[in-house]
């Protein structure tokens, strides 16, 4: 039965391809597909080509059993071009419209067409809605599918980008953090920094938070087990940019950073090269004339 | 008291105490709150959603802007079903926690706060009430 009504729907395509096609395409223009400027009409052309070719494959030797072996090559082809719809940033409408829009082309089709009874029209129109149903449920799926990948890649990639270790000067490093430090970003930062630490021999890292926007005790936590493991490297930890706000809501929170902090990371700096025993000295800016032995920024004392 | 915004969000997973706390951050800035106060509420929302998830095993906020006598407010609600809280007195407590934190959070929201309720009976849930005044 379902095999019938497969031959019934190829045999409709065959016959009709002719017309479908193009009607289709324009169709699928008139839903403003080319305005994205995202594809071109040929490809346009050669995509619908393609998939109207597998689609009369399918339905010949698979009739209407979507899932099975024969529509493989057409489901693929939906799946390759979700996939690659989803990337180039086209909306879900925009992706499922390649299928949906295919449904008029072909009950036009079917009109025009005086062989068939009414109760064959009848049959081939639930059977190709069903059909393309099927798929264009399919591409929503793949769609969303692409969406999420992109989505879990792009938080990876935050977590890793956003938590770079800068060396200030020999043996000080400093972390400046941005954003929420939930527990997954916070290993990430832990490991950065203490395998930095090891690299670089740094004796003294600056903890920068500026760019944290709330502080709240998970936060405070995660500071505080940081600097625990810094110190048990042997090196001294800071925490600067802790602004006014945050400064009395911590106090109310009732939270003790056991650790040297400082408003800005200019000053935690400074605190960091008089611990190292060095100095930053002014010059002046007079030709041929400097203050002995000194050139600016922080050389070694 | 006048309720003249309400919004809702699931307690579900990590990721909604960051949105918690997004949404408390643009209530209040629509409030008229100072940057401190923002921060204060902001910061109590975070605590407070975290336990309802960790402890509370999810539930639910209700953020609202409020009215009474001409000032306006921030007021959040966090509900949840989970195995309740036995000694409120000694949950509020300064270092206390029955789980891996630094105990100061439920503490630290009341202080945090203008207004703190907390209403809780083992094995129903626990409802979390706190309010920030402009």
């Amino acid at each position: 039965m379902a095999a019938q009504a497969g031959v019934g729907v190829a045999s409709l395509v065959s016959r009709n391809e002719k017309t479908i096609l193009p009607e289709w395409v324009e169709l699928q223009k008139k839903a403003g597909i080319l305005h994205t400027g995202r594809i071109s009409e040929g490809e346009l052309q050669s995509q619908s080509r393609n998939f109207l070719h597998l689609l009369h494959e399918a339905l010949t030797q698979g009739g209407t059993d979507t899932s099975g072996a024969a529509y493989e090559p057409a489901r693929a082809m939906l799946a390759d071009l979700s996939r690659t719809r989803a990337l180039q940033g086209f909306s879900p409408s925009e992706t499922a419209t390649f299928i949906f829009s295919l449904k008029q082309p072909l009950f036009n089709a079917l009109n025009r067409d005086g062989t068939l009874s009414a109760e064959q029209i009848a049959s081939t129109v639930s059977t190709s809605t069903a059909l393309l149903d099927e798929l264009g449920l399919f591409t929503l799926e793949i769609f969303q599918k692409s969406r999420e990948e992109i989505i879990v890649r792009q938080q990876r990639e935050i977590a890793e980008l956003s938590t770079p270790v800068v060396k200030l000067w020999e043996g000080i490093l400093a972390l400046p953090l941005i954003g929420t430090l939930d527990s997954q970003r916070t290993q990430v930062v832990m490991e950065n920094l203490l395998q930095t630490i090891v690299d670089d021999e740094a004796e003294i890292a600056i903890i920068d938070i500026t760019g944290v926007p709330t502080v709240d005790t998970l936060t405070a936590q995660h500071l505080l087990k940081t600097v625990a493991a810094a110190r048990l490297m042997g090196a001294d930890c800071m925490i600067s940019g802790i602004r006014p706000q945050i400064a009395q809501t911590m106090v109310h929170l009732g939270v003790e950073l056991n650790v040297i902090s400082k408003a800005s990371l200019a000053d935690a700096f400074a605190v960091a090269l008089r611990q190292t025993g060095r100095a930053v000295v002014k010059t002046r800016r007079i030709e041929g004339f400097a203050l002995p032995g000194k050139k600016s920024g922080g050389q070694d004392a | 008291m006048p309720t003249t915004k309400t919004d809702r969000v699931a307690i579900k997973i990590s990721d909604d105490v960051v949105r918690v706390r997004q949404l408390t951050r643009a209530l209040s800035v629509e409030v008229g709150l100072s940057l401190v106060d923002q921060t204060k509420i902001v910061t109590a929302s975070s605590e407070l959603a975290r336990n309802t998830l960790d402890y509370g095993g999810g539930g639910e906020v209700t953020a609202e802007i409020v009215e009474q006598g001409g000032r306006r407010g921030v007021r959040l609600t966090f509900e949840d079903k989970g195995p309740g809280i036995a000694d409120i007195e000694q949950a509020l407590k300064d270092g206390f926690t029955s789980g891996k934190g630094m105990g100061l959070g439920l503490g630290g929201a009341k202080r945090l706060c203008n207004e703190f309720s907390i209403d809780s009976r083992p094995g129903e849930g626990t409802k979390v009430t706190i309010a920030r005044w402009k």
